[in-house]
């Protein structure tokens, strides 16, 4: 793809990224989430599948750009997707703080049009304990925080500036914990749906699949090319050779 | 007590406006949910509806009841297209979806186990059986979610009087209806029929209600047509829908839920919100109603229903037999 592209390549994957929120919104403004009998749990479920789906999407890049030298473009889009990502899993757990958890959001914001902002702590005040009781007591929701904290760092490090700090290394080492996370929210998922329920396997078997794909690739490359001790050169060099 | 108030005295304008106005719609929907050509189901006048559609129209005549408590109305748009009726699929909006398969018409209803006499129950004659009456009913899913909804039916305990059972029985199970050419969305891994139960006392408890219909129509066929059970300090699970057999056991039944996950979903099954589900806490619920984003509320031991309830468990350890 000719550089010159990149730029609407760009604005391009923005866009289809918001789109969901944007569909949300929509909803929201022509009263369809009012129709829905429990708006609370479809933005609950709409945001964690989208975090999922998009973070999956990021995963999904390497494997892809590895199947011919002509897609080696799509490396521009990974930061952004999984920056999306973290965005889709911050709504998500906006809306467990915010609405799932008991939180009364419109009361809040009723509150501080009314010149009462103290709504806003009382109304935490009440929910703390729940959410409390929910982190010591419950399994998918301490692997879900979990996932969130390690997405939080990686888009607090995602600055150019920050690889730069810490040294290419030590960055892509603390980046492959995207790996840990994308685990973590499907495991997440699997923890909180009934049996019987087989969605999560579906997102499951997606990122069995990514993952598969770049052990195939390892195991080729030291096949291939059994490794020299020491001086070995950075792995986008390697790809470049062997493309 | 707050149970005892008339629904008519009780119902806010602004939800009775929206019902009325939506009742076209509802008709219409009704239709093709095809749940019509209810020929035994009486048409009130006194609902006052004389659309073209109403002349066939599956309303039934009912008279108010005290069972009837003062919380707003789920609309009845929610209480039809949010449903968990796993027979016709596992999502909320499927059952509204693909229930129009069900046919309710004919329905007979087996009476089978400890009985004196077994017998099969035909549907119009269940429904002849007793006036029915207008209950305005909590419902609280173990989800954590809850809707007030008005069921029309009586108390089971009229008909288990009527089949006469033997002193032996301790139990009732319900079994609801499996045709896999009736619901093609049934999904595997789940051993059907639904199979749910409660002990001689509870259902012999005049709460426990046998329902043929909601909001004074026939019963939709998502919302378990044409004859469930409505129990409703239980949480919405154990209200068995689309029953086909009602058996009399000296031992305690099999209820699906229970089998598929026994940590989760215990025979019993009392609305408790000092018991957690392993994967929520069950001292609030979201409440299902005319607001746009339903208001959690704190959950009521046995639903609110403890004064008519209470006593059939007293000395028992609710968070062993949850």
């Amino acid at each position: 793809m000719p550089t010159r592209l990149v730029p609407w390549l760009k604005i391009f994957a923005h866009l289809a990224c918001l789109a969901p929120l944007a569909w949300l919104l929509e909803q929201y403004r022509d009263g369809a989430l009012a129709a829905d009998a429990d708006p609370v749990n479809t933005i609950t479920h709409f945001t964690g599948n989208w975090t999922l789906w998009i973070l999956l999407g990021g995963l999904a890049i390497t494997p892809i750009r590895r199947l011919s030298p002509k897609l080696g473009w799509l490396i521009r889009l990974r930061r952004m997707i999984g920056l999306y990502a973290f965005f889709y899993a911050t709504l998500h757990l906006a809306t467990y703080v915010f609405l799932f958890s008991g939180y009364d959001l419109p009361g809040a914001i009723a509150g501080i049009k009314a010149g009462h902002p103290g709504v806003v702590v009382e109304q935490w005040k009440a929910v703390w304990p729940t959410m409390l009781d929910d982190a010591e007591k419950r399994r998918f929701i301490q692997v879900g925080l979990f996932a969130w904290a390690i997405l939080l760092l990686l888009a607090a490090t995602s600055p150019k500036a920050a690889l730069r700090a810490l040294g290419g290394k030590t960055w892509q080492r603390i980046h492959r914990l995207v790996y840990v996370a994308a685990i973590a929210g499907v495991v997440h998922y699997l923890w909180l749906v009934k049996t019987g329920v087989r969605t999560p396997w579906k997102d499951g078997a997606a990122l069995g699949v990514l993952l598969l794909a770049r052990i195939v690739w390892w195991a080729r490359k030291r096949m291939t090319k059994p490794p020299a001790p020491k001086a070995r050169p950075p792995a986008s060099r390697t790809q470049a050779v062997r493309g | 007590m707050s149970e005892q108030i008339p629904s008519s005295e009780i119902t806010p304008e602004s939800v009775f406006r929206s019902q009325s106005g939506g009742r076209a719609s509802r008709r219409r929907f009704l239709a093709t949910a095809g749940v019509l050509g209810a020929g035994a189901l009486a048409t009130s006048a006194a609902r006052g509806f004389m659309g073209a559609e109403a002349a066939q129209a599956a309303s039934l005549a009912t008279v108010p009841s005290s069972y009837t408590v003062a919380d707003q109305q789920t609309p009845f748009a929610k209480a039809t297209h949010f449903n968990n009726f796993y027979e016709f699929g596992t999502d909320k909006d499927e059952p509204a979806r693909n229930a129009h398969t069900l046919q309710t018409r004919p329905w007979t209803v087996q009476i089978t186990g400890l009985v004196k006499q077994p017998k099969t129950l035909d549907i119009d004659a269940i429904l002849k059986l007793r006036p029915i009456e207008s209950r305005v009913y909590r419902h609280r899913c173990v989800e954590a979610w809850s809707m007030v909804i008005p069921w029309d039916g009586y108390s089971l305990s009229e008909l288990i009087k009527s089949v006469d059972p033997l002193p032996s029985a301790k139990y009732v199970q319900f079994l609801s209806l499996v045709d896999k050419k009736q619901m093609p969305e049934l999904p595997g891994g789940y051993d059907w029929p639904y199979s749910e139960g409660l002990r001689m006392d509870e259902a012999l408890n005049p709460l426990t209600l046998l329902c043929v219909g909601c909001y004074g129509e026939a019963l939709p066929n998502q919302n378990g047509a044409p004859v469930r059970v409505v129990i409703p300090w239980k949480y919405g699970f154990k209200s068995a829908k689309s029953i086909v057999k009602i058996n009399f056991t000296d031992k305690q039944p099999r209820t699906l839920w229970n089998e598929i996950a026994p940590s989760e979903y215990g025979f019993y099954s009392n609305v408790n919100p000092t018991v957690d589900h392993p994967r929520w806490s069950q001292a609030h619920e979201r409440r299902i109603d005319a607001s746009a984003f339903p208001r959690t509320i704190p959950t009521l031991m046995f639903n609110g229903y403890g004064g008519q309830v209470a006593g059939m468990y007293a000395g028992m350890n609710l968070k062993k037999y949850f």
